[in-house]
């Protein structure tokens, strides 16, 4: 079990908290003037890294409040955690480089 | 709902009332053991709680402290005031649970209280904030005795050692399935506050979690 560091409760057991996916995904401006397929690629495609990745998670039960944090998709270690609206900290120091970052990242729903 | 009501509030028909646990009480008076690993469960029903909702240092968290009664704790983990009287527990960075075991729940002391947000004078500062009657929410259920800690722990997610969790220390978590705050009021006496209607199943996995301690005292 992952022990996840809650920025206002501290290290909590996983099963406290809940998956919100990928953070830094924004709504589009026009939603109407999107494409049938712009709207699908924001609504269902989202990255799979592997390595450090931004998602949102919630503190379920305990504070219920949101935010981001930055895990590696390979070791699952928390390499940042920050709030919600902050742009995502710089973790390329912290996290080892030698994760492959030519994934796929396809089609940027933004 | 075009009945016109009268402005004053009816008296509840206080004795309809039944508490969550209600069903339970003989299970736990059957699960309580003696002995030198003694351990007791009952609940205590219709405490009144009071759901808040302010920044602590804001102009609303000062007024509802003020006529509420009691400070809002500063951080995770805090409760402030009296263990055995009104308490208020730390819930997340902006939501307070203020609880008084010693009474049980009045009708409209909610609404009395978040009138105080109500000043809207100019110069009358930020009062966005919240306080709302949620005794209905949670019961209390009270675990006490030397074993206790040794029940809780069996399911509780948070250490419970009195080094990581001293008296005093409440925290929202989880226990087996469920999700409850966990108070440790005294030494050996810890609240627990799962949601009414979790209130069954969490005395029957307590009253399991005790089976061990009836037989050390056989």
């Amino acid at each position: 079990m992952l022990l996840i560091d809650c920025p206002h409760c501290g290290p909590r057991d996983e099963v406290e908290f809940h998956y919100g996916g990928q953070a830094h995904v924004p709504y589009p401006v026009d939603p109407y003037a999107l494409s049938d397929r712009a709207w699908a690629e924001f609504l269902f495609y989202r990255d799979n890294p592997r390595g450090p990745f931004a998602e949102r998670w919630v503190h379920a039960v305990g504070c219920r409040k949101w935010f981001n944090a930055i895990r590696d998709t390979v070791t699952y270690e928390f390499l940042a955690v920050y709030p919600m609206g902050s742009p995502p900290p710089n973790t390329s120091t912290a996290s080892p480089p030698a994760h492959d970052s030519a994934h796929d990242s396809g089609s940027d729903p933004s | 709902m075009a009945d016109s009501h009268t402005p004053t509030p009816r008296p509840e028909p206080v004795h309809l009332r039944r508490s969550p646990a209600h069903d339970m009480r003989a299970a736990m008076e059957q699960a309580c053991t003696a002995g030198p690993h003694r351990v007791a469960l009952r609940e205590i029903p219709f405490v009144a709680q009071l759901g808040i909702r302010a920044v602590p240092g804001e102009e609303a968290a000062a007024r509802i402290e003020r006529v509420v009664g009691v400070t809002l704790p500063a951080a995770v983990g805090t409760t402030s005031g009296d263990p055995d009287g009104l308490h208020c527990v730390w819930i997340g960075p902006d939501e307070f649970l203020t609880i008084d075991v010693s009474r049980t729940h009045v009708q409209g002391e909610a609404e009395a209280a978040a009138a105080v947000l109500d000043d809207d004078r100019p110069g009358a500062g930020r009062t966005a904030g919240q306080v709302v009657d949620l005794s209905g929410n949670r019961t209390v259920l009270e675990l006490t005795g030397p074993s206790a800690r040794a029940v809780l722990e069996k399911g509780c997610h948070v250490d419970l050692h009195p080094r990581e969790f001293p008296v005093g220390c409440a925290v929202s978590t989880l226990v087996g399935p469920v999700p409850m705050i966990v108070h440790r009021a005294h030494e050996e006496t810890f609240r627990l506050l799962p949601r009414s209607s979790f209130a069954q199943y969490t005395v029957r996995w307590l009253c399991d979690a005790m089976l061990e301690f009836r037989a050390l005292s056989a």
